[in-house]
């Protein structure tokens, strides 16, 4: 029991008389993790009503799924938009996080306040006003005008992660280029892009799962074939709780997670290079 | 550059340098405008739209009538209230149980940390609709927390837990709990541990090295987690919507209730402003304490 009594911080207080606080955090580590995962077993239930554990496991709200037009229909839109997202945002954002953390100019501070507002602003109201605003331009119910609304919720997310690794990141090594004759945009794309692909890497793939996730601009903007998975599941769970919501949803968990597993490995593999 | 310009380099002035300078500035202040252009099209113009429409009537005059509604009927009142008192408890909630958490986090060797904040990120992670969701499943008559609490002998028969505040409580601090804790992790490893050490050696007690150094210098961190879990549960919709079962009516759900009900954008408009204002009111009250800048990057 050397573990108990041995000192666990600066003011020489015991792993012993710390072991309420593991157990509270232990706990709380618990329930948050739980709800996150229990739908996956549940969604493995062979019942009506979902219930864990399972009495009898089957595929079939797996085959529901699949089987639904529907829902395939509502996952390919949304994983169109959400991937357009990606391809929008990630640029835009690494362009204007770049430009703003280089330029050091005084407008700069402004600036960036106002891209960072669609964080601030209630989601609703942007959900509501593109809405009114795209009714009267005719792009309701329309792949771009989606893509765009996500856009701007990504952007800050991009902007917020590459400034970040642009702050740790040595800019005088553009400089060295541009003093041994590269231009200020071969520069970039030589020697401070491979730098940073890590980081974009992440933003792309956070701007992909904003979009993809994404459920109050995507019930008031999408609809009819183009209506999103999540548009399809909130209003499947207003009415009932229908046991397929849990085979897509396992899907999803394991759609997030991989990618930022998989994310993390890169990541590790990079920093060990 | 081109090459003529790196030619002449040495018989630049001043004068040409500072030109030269302001040039690349404003090059790299125009990176931005692309971003610029999307927060126009899709955050200034709309929100200003809706902003005007706020101020007509039905027949399309200049009026206060959408705002003096809201003073006059009860049922305004009531969402406020609620929206309020929703976002208050959850923040507070989430103070309570993520304080411990961080602090449990901050004292975990590096190593380990990693493994423990994927309990805070996994979740963070998973699309907010799945989480509810879950809650929804899990909070039923005959869900797993009402069997498991019978099963212990807790209560013996089901209690109603979700389709009501509870559940709205349970989910939102759940979904919020990651938003109070990274900040506030970040904030207690930025602590000087030798400020510890130092209460130790002058004879404090843990628990008063605890009480009157620690949990002073974390809360910076305490105020920016909060004040982002705050803000968020203001405008919070899909949560209550669903677990809330019709009885916990916040602003963002009378907005869309409005509008699908009436068909009435200047009471819509004018409820998204009140909403916007009172956003804004409370960011602006916070950033006199500390600096937004933190507040922002804490956020990810």
């Amino acid at each position: 029991m050397s573990w108990l009594t041995s000192a666990a911080s600066e003011t020489q207080i015991t792993h012993g008389d710390r072991l309420w606080l593991y157990c509270l955090a232990g706990l709380i580590m618990f329930l948050l993790v739980v709800p996150t995962v229990i739908v996956i077993p549940m969604s493995f239930s062979d019942s009506q009503y979902l219930e864990f554990p399972p009495r009898d496991w089957s595929l079939r709200w797996y085959d529901e799924y699949l089987e639904t037009p529907r829902w395939i229909r509502a996952t390919i839109t949304s994983l169109k938009v959400a991937f357009l997202t990606m391809l929008v945002a990630t640029p835009f954002g690494t362009m204007a996080a770049y430009g703003l953390f280089v330029s050091g100019s005084r407008y700069g501070k402004a600036i960036f306040f106002l891209l960072m507002t669609p964080m601030i602003v209630p989601v609703i109201l942007i959900a509501i006003g593109t809405f009114y605003v795209f009714g009267k331009v005719g792009i309701v119910n329309s792949i771009s005008g989606l893509v765009l609304a996500h856009t701007v919720l990504s952007v800050p997310i991009v902007m917020i992660i590459i400034t970040s690794a642009l702050r740790t990141y040595d800019l005088n090594q553009e400089r060295v280029a541009q003093s041994l004759g590269s231009t200020r945009i071969r520069a970039f794309f030589e020697i401070t892009l491979p730098q940073l692909k890590f980081s974009i890497l992440t933003a792309a793939l956070l701007a992909f799962l904003t979009s993809f996730d994404e459920v109050i601009i995507s019930i008031f903007l999408s609809g009819g074939g183009n209506s999103t998975l999540t548009k399809q599941m909130f209003s499947a769970l207003r009415d009932y709780i229908d046991p397929t919501i849990a085979a897509i949803s396992t899907l999803m968990i394991v759609l997030s997670t991989g990618l930022m597993v998989g994310l993390q490995l890169i990541g590790r593999k990079d920093r060990r290079d | 550059m081109a090459k003529g310009d790196q030619n002449s380099r040495g018989a630049l002035g001043a004068k040409q340098l500072r030109a030269a300078e302001r040039k690349e500035a404003a090059m790299l202040l125009a990176l931005t405008i692309p971003a610029i252009i999307v927060v126009a099209l899709i955050i200034i113009i709309p929100v200003g739209w809706l902003f005007s429409l706020s101020f007509l009537d039905e027949t399309g005059q200049f009026s206060l009538a959408n705002y003096q509604k809201m003073i006059e009927y009860k049922s305004y009142l009531r969402v406020f209230r609620t929206t309020f008192n929703v976002s208050f408890l959850t923040t507070f909630l989430c103070i309570l149980i993520g304080y411990p958490l961080a602090y449990f986090l901050s004292q975990m060797p590096r190593k380990y940390v990693g493994l423990f904040m994927l309990t805070v990120l996994l979740p963070f992670w998973t699309s907010l609709l799945v989480r509810t969701y879950a809650w929804l499943v899990m909070l039923q008559r005959n869900g797993l927390i009402n069997n498991f609490a019978i099963d212990l002998g807790i209560w013996d028969t089901p209690i109603k837990l979700a389709h009501n505040l509870n559940g709205t409580l349970i989910g939102m601090v759940h979904i919020m709990l990651p938003f109070l804790v990274l900040p506030l992790y970040a904030a207690m490893q930025r602590i000087d541990r030798n400020t510890l050490q130092a209460a130790a050696n002058l004879g404090a007690t843990p628990i008063q090295t605890f009480w009157q150094v620690f949990v002073p210098l974390s809360l910076p961190g305490v105020v920016a987690g909060s004040l982002i879990v705050f803000v968020l549960c203001l405008g919070f919709y899909v949560t209550p919507a669903v677990l809330g079962g019709g009885k916990v009516i916040m602003v963002s759900m009378q907005i869309t209730a409005i509008l699908e009900d009436q068909f009435n954008w200047g009471a819509a408009s004018a409820l998204g402003v009140v909403l916007l204002v009172a956003t804004f009111a409370v960011l602006a009250l916070a950033s006199r304490f500390l600096k937004l800048d933190s507040v922002m990057f804490g956020r990810h």
